[in-house]
């Protein structure tokens, strides 16, 4: 049974998916315009899985997410300008411009860090777990992760010892079928990443991650769950990555046919499908909102360009905490 | 003056930092119930109870990542490694996200996190359980390194980056625990960052740290008999490096010995070679001299082991080669 979020969370939740896309889009842009340096993962198409979740949290959760996390820290309340920013270096951005399109972090909406070493989140998250259970804060972990993640040592770690101590964690897979060029088939020998809980004793739910809702219905319950000192559970999400690995990846390993099979269950299309079923939008209604994500990605982007670098003495500040 | 041993030191600096600071909590393999496999430990677990002082299941990346995510929080944690030699099985966690999770954050956290571990050789551990860990972890700028080589220093060091709003590494030295000292009631937790002159000379300065601080003594006893003076310096932390101290002696004494229990490839003691040349290369009169394991490793058989890790009679020759390479 799927929970249907009020309207006006609704309205947020498309916002959102609206604005993480078109954002994304413009990242790439960016990076074949040589205005942004490195590497960037873009997350089309798990929209509904950032935002679902982040429906069902509250202030002061914690969350840690891969570096395939732009989708997850605007959902969380990052501003676009913060990650623009960040994108292109400067002293404005999120992290200063130490981080990149791989870190970002913002402790104030509880983002404690995108991370750039598959699986390493997790073991962190569950010590923002631990400082909830010890200190009884009601406060829950969220950690985001690849199904490729779930065959990494840190996992089996995490998994096993927020079990054996019952903390306030909720493993959430992106089952997006691949793992860096590889399908997932081939690198793991279950069908389903959620069975993995079995091991660990806690639940292992699977949902579909292109329904933002159905995502927010089975996180609200098992982070009800967790607040209630019953420990942490494995959600699958289902879903897929539209693009390729990284910027330079046209992803031509898999499957014809496939990305068209997904792009009509497009998380967008989901939630406004059954918003305008529901009469709480329209095409019109859409377009402007549209429109407005637009201009809003524009505007961080122009933004982030007038912004000036840090100054050469920063690469020294921060390696330590002084005081 | 209360006199403690090494051990009791290491329990006691826990004891009153878990007493003083309700954010303070201790986690790590057999540490809670069982007191920890070098009995450092006991009745901590009784005193403060379940929630702040915890048994792990035996998964070193979880351990420091779960410590990691606690301090970055809002507490206090401090997370035992059992065996330094666990570092590299833990090495993601603490090079990669330890030492670099304030900096690549813009400086949005603060990580009050004390990592402690027994490390060194001498006891018949064998290959994989004898190692020291600072030149490994000394390549991680954002970690600090500390190794006290007596009792009041481990009570002090250890109490001293508790309190510190950075992630610091207590290395404690196995070889060590049985040791006895004066450990005053008064001993307030220390500042990182200093060494420590352990015996004035005037001849050669001898840098070294725990065991081998300690033979370095016992090798300038011997040396004294023979009318050559050694200053010992201790060098407690590190990071931060305590320049100031090795150059103040080096400018007095003319010559350097660097005692290391540790390989020679890319030892700390180079660093305090390179100390010498960058900066105290007008005082040196002879050529630094480091004492070490060459490039080879610890072995469990008694001579090899004896064998490996430098000792007073190759201490003592290397202060004479200094002096009559001069």
């Amino acid at each position: 049974m799927i929970t249907s979020l009020p309207i006006e969370r609704r309205q947020q939740a498309l916002r959102l998916m609206i604005e993480t896309r078109l954002a994304e889009e413009k990242i790439q842009e960016l990076f074949l315009a040589n205005l942004i340096r490195g590497t960037t993962h873009l997350a089309i198409g798990h929209e509904a899985v950032a935002v679902g979740t982040a429906a069902a949290l509250i202030t002061g959760d914690k969350v840690t997410c891969t570096y395939r996390g732009h989708h997850h820290a605007l959902a969380l309340g990052m501003s676009l300008r913060a990650m623009m920013g960040e994108m292109m270096g400067k002293e404005a951005g999120a992290c200063k411009g130490k981080g990149g399109s791989m870190h970002m972090t913002d402790a104030s909406i509880g983002l404690l860090g995108a991370n750039a070493i598959v699986g390493a989140q997790l073991p962190i998250a569950m010590g923002a777990a631990l400082t909830a259970q010890v200190k009884k804060t009601g406060g829950i972990a969220v950690t985001f992760f690849g199904e490729g993640a779930s065959n990494i040592g840190a996992f089996h770690e995490a998994l096993n010892m927020a079990s054996v101590w019952k903390l306030p964690a909720l493993f959430i897979c992106e089952n997006n079928l691949y793992g860096e060029y590889s399908v997932w088939s081939k690198t793991t020998p279950v069908q389903d990443i959620a069975v993995r809980g079995t091991s660990y004793a806690m639940p292992g739910v699977i949902v579909d991650g292109q329904d933002a809702e159905a995502v927010y219905t089975v996180v609200k319950a098992a982070g009800d769950r967790a607040r209630a000192g019953e420990g942490p559970s494995l959600i699958e999400c289902k879903t897929y990555r539209y693009r390729g690995h990284s910027r330079t990846d046209t992803a031509p390993y898999r499957k014809q046919g496939e990305l068209d099979e997904w792009l009509k269950r497009d998380p967008i299309d989901i939630l406004k499908a059954r918003m305008i079923a529901d009469s709480q939008l329209d095409e019109v209604e859409f377009a402007e909102m549209r429109q407005a994500a637009e201009m809003a990605v524009v505007d961080a982007v122009e933004w982030a360009k007038q912004q000036p670098y840090p100054p050469v003495e920063a690469l020294y500040a921060d390696v330590y905490y002084e005081g | 003056m209360p006199e403690m041993t090494y051990r009791e030191a290491v329990a006691k600096a826990l004891t009153d930092e878990l007493a003083s600071d309700p954010d303070v909590i201790f986690f790590g393999e057999d540490v809670a119930e069982a007191g920890g496999v070098f009995k450092v430990t006991p009745g901590l677990y009784e005193r403060f109870g379940p929630d702040r002082v915890r048994d792990t299941p035996i998964s070193e990346q979880a351990i420091i990542g779960t410590a990691l995510g606690a301090a970055i929080t809002g507490l206090r944690p401090v997370a035992e490694l059992m065996f330094a030699d666990f570092v590299p099985v833990a090495l993601d966690q603490l090079a990669n996200q330890v030492a670099k999770y304030r900096y690549m954050s813009g400086g949005q956290f603060v990580v009050p996190l004390t990592v402690r571990a027994a490390q060194g050789g001498g006891n018949g551990f064998g290959t994989q359980h004898s190692q020291c860990a600072e030149s490994w972890l000394m390549n991680f700028p954002g970690i600090k390194v500390v190794s006290p080589s007596t009792p009041v220093d481990m009570y002090g060091l250890l109490r001293g980056a508790i309190r510190e709003n950075n992630p610091v590494f207590v290395l404690e030295h196995k070889g060590l625990y049985n040791m006895k000292g004066e450990v005053p009631d008064d001993t307030a937790p220390m500042k990182l960052g200093e060494s420590k002159v352990m015996r004035e000379g005037t001849d050669v300065t001898v840098v070294a740290s725990q065991l081998m601080m300690h033979r370095s003594l016992e090798a300038a006893e011997q040396l004294a008999r023979e009318d050559i003076s050694c200053e010992v310096i201790d060098v407690r932390s590190f990071v931060p490096l305590d320049k100031a101290t090795i150059l103040h002696s080096l400018a007095k004494t003319n010559h350097l010995v660097v005692v290391e229990e540790a390989p020679h490839q890319a030892g700390w003691g180079g660093d305090i070679a390179s100390l010498a040349a960058d900066e105290g290369v007008y005082w040196l009169a002879a050529p630094v001299k480091r004492v070490n394991m060459g490039a080879a490793l610890i072995a469990y058989s008694p001579p090899l082991e004896d064998e490996v890790l430098p000792n007073v009679g190759r201490i003592m020759r290397a202060v004479k080669s200094v002096l009559t390479d001069a």
